[in-house]
């Protein structure tokens, strides 16, 4: 046996699954058992340091199920997912290997699957990605051989079938949560459930929503959601955020792709003294509200450069929790 | 051309109907058109298609045409070539988040979709774009592929990819072809 195997810290690719489960990861463990998960995600370091990766995992470790490692979100170039997941996974943590289709082909993206799976990688987000011109490189090529949906298909496929998309056998499918992402609050809003109807079709087990700034909007999306039997087919994460300032609600709305922040948000944070101590007590808020709403599973917290509140948000909204194990 | 196009979602009721009539014509032509040779009908069919659904709908001849499964909207004028739109980009109003001045295909697609006889097809998961056929022709395949599975012989053929996608094969043949190519030994 290779000193590899023999360090208690070493990825050990096929731990038993349990019954009724699809894979080993610890996210759809809690989400099974019914407790309210938290997943967070990591600023990526633009950097190749793996000791920058803990740095930025440290204040969201204990108090989420799962951390999300963006694949080049908004298009800006930094560490990638999966060298992000697998630095991760060593030291225990469940991690949500983000998938672009911006940047790589399908013989690309299925390579990287099962290389992210025989790293530990237990969970992943497919995305479409935000267009090349939404980041500091507008001048690369995208690439957009598959969508989300297509995207999430085809990994169901290499699990549950164990073949590649041309039909060559897998040897050892990668046991992989799958999780897609929504935008309820953006337009087509009549259409937002449709769409999420058709990511449980291909084979969505989790959805991660953008952020969620609008109540009223994502409760009548939630309405159509259980309406069309969704809401027992598959666990909705919503996503919500500290908002830094008025004036970075307003950049962040008309710079970065689907986002809706109401004006009444904005409004708040500007007549407020401290503007970021009132972003912290909306985003708690939300969480509250959010956590009220019939077939929501859990929340998932995206506080870019914000980290450090993570564990006091979730204090606050009485997500009180013991520290994760592993 | 821009316009064309999105008169042609206004009346997609109306497209959908002319594009069944077309797709029963060339079946029923089938006989005619095996003689002749799909082969030596596929430069002037697809110089045809290229014409009058680029004037159209805009046409990228991605040879997989799936008008009907998405309210004879073209996704391939979807600047990321979604076959399962919309992104969660679109901007208030329904506008393209990389073309801000153009209205999303795939809102105009499920608009579209909405006034169909058949508009659920819209529901149904599309396999990625097999980037082998481009240029070829749509309609010659559309056709193939019908009589193909009226005859049943999908099951000889069948391929990974259809496999993975079985409603889109049931739904929107040309997506996930299982015919031969004309002039090649199989199917993709």
């Amino acid at each position: 046996m290779s000193k590899f195997f023999e360090d208690p810290n070493a990825i050990r690719p096929y731990e038993p699954i349990p019954d009724g489960h699809v894979s080993g990861s610890l996210l759809e463990r809690a989400l099974r058992a019914g407790e309210f998960a938290v997943t967070s995600e990591l600023n990526p370091p633009d950097s190749a340091d793996p000791e920058d990766v803990f740095e930025a995992a440290r204040p969201l470790a204990e108090v989420t199920d799962a951390i999300n490692a963006t694949d080049a979100s908004g298009a800006n170039c930094h560490m990638s997912s999966i060298g992000i997941c697998s630095l991760l996974t060593r030291t225990g943590h469940g991690t949500v290997y983000q998938i672009s289709c911006r940047d790589r082909n399908r013989i690309a993206i299925q390579g990287d699957v099962l290389g992210a799976a025989a790293m530990g990688v237990r969970n992943v987000l497919c995305l479409t990605g935000d267009g090349v011109g939404a980041g500091d490189q507008p001048g690369a090529k995208p690439v957009f051989d598959l969508d989300s949906v297509s995207l999430i298909r085809l990994i169901r496929t290499m699990r549950d079938t164990g073949q590649f998309l041309s039909g060559r056998k897998i040897t050892k499918p990668p046991r992989l949560f799958i999780g897609a992402a929504e935008n309820p609050c953006v337009d087509p809003v009549d259409y937002r459930a449709d769409r999420l109807a058709k990511k449980v079709e291909a084979g969505a087990d989790f959805i991660q929503t953008n952020y969620i700034f609008d109540i009223p909007r994502f409760e009548r999306f939630m309405e159509r959601v259980r309406d069309m039997g969704l809401g027992k087919r598959v666990f909705i994460l919503a996503g919500v955020g500290p908002l830094a300032s008025a004036k970075a609600a307003r950049w962040m709305r008309s710079n970065v792709p689907g986002l809706h922040i109401p004006d009444s948000v904005i409004e708040r944070l500007e007549k407020a003294e401290k503007p970021g101590d009132e972003g912290r007590k909306i985003c708690v808020e939300l969480i509250q509200q959010i956590r009220e709403i019939p077939g929501v599973s859990g929340v998932h917290i995206m506080a870019y450069r914000r980290e450090h509140l993570v564990a006091d948000i979730l204090r606050e909204a009485g997500i009180a929790r013991m520290a994760k194990a592993g | 051309m821009y316009a064309f196009r999105r008169f042609a979602v206004r009346r997609s009721r109306q497209f959908e109907w002319l594009y069944q009539v077309l797709e029963r014509v060339l079946v029923g032509l089938d006989p005619i058109l095996s003689r002749i040779g799909y082969g030596r009908l596929e430069r002037p069919m697809a110089f045809v298609e290229r014409h009058v659904k680029g004037l159209m709908f805009d046409c990228r001849m991605c040879g997989q045409c799936v008008l009907s499964s998405t309210g004879m909207s073209c996704p391939m004028n979807c600047p990321k070539q979604l076959r399962n739109g919309p992104c969660g980009g679109v901007r208030p109003g329904g506008f393209c988040e990389v073309k801000p001045e153009m209205r999303c295909v795939w809102v105009e697609a499920w608009d579209g979709a909405s006034r169909m006889k058949h508009g659920d097809k819209i529901r149904v998961v599309l396999p990625p774009v097999d980037r082998t056929l481009e240029g070829s022709s749509a309609w010659l395949r559309a056709s193939r592929e019908r009589i193909q599975a009226i005859q049943g012989g999908d099951d000889a053929n069948r391929t990974a990819l259809a496999d993975a996608y079985p409603e889109a094969r049931e739904s929107a043949p040309t997506s996930a072809p299982l015919t031969a190519e004309p002039g090649k030994g199989g199917a993709s």
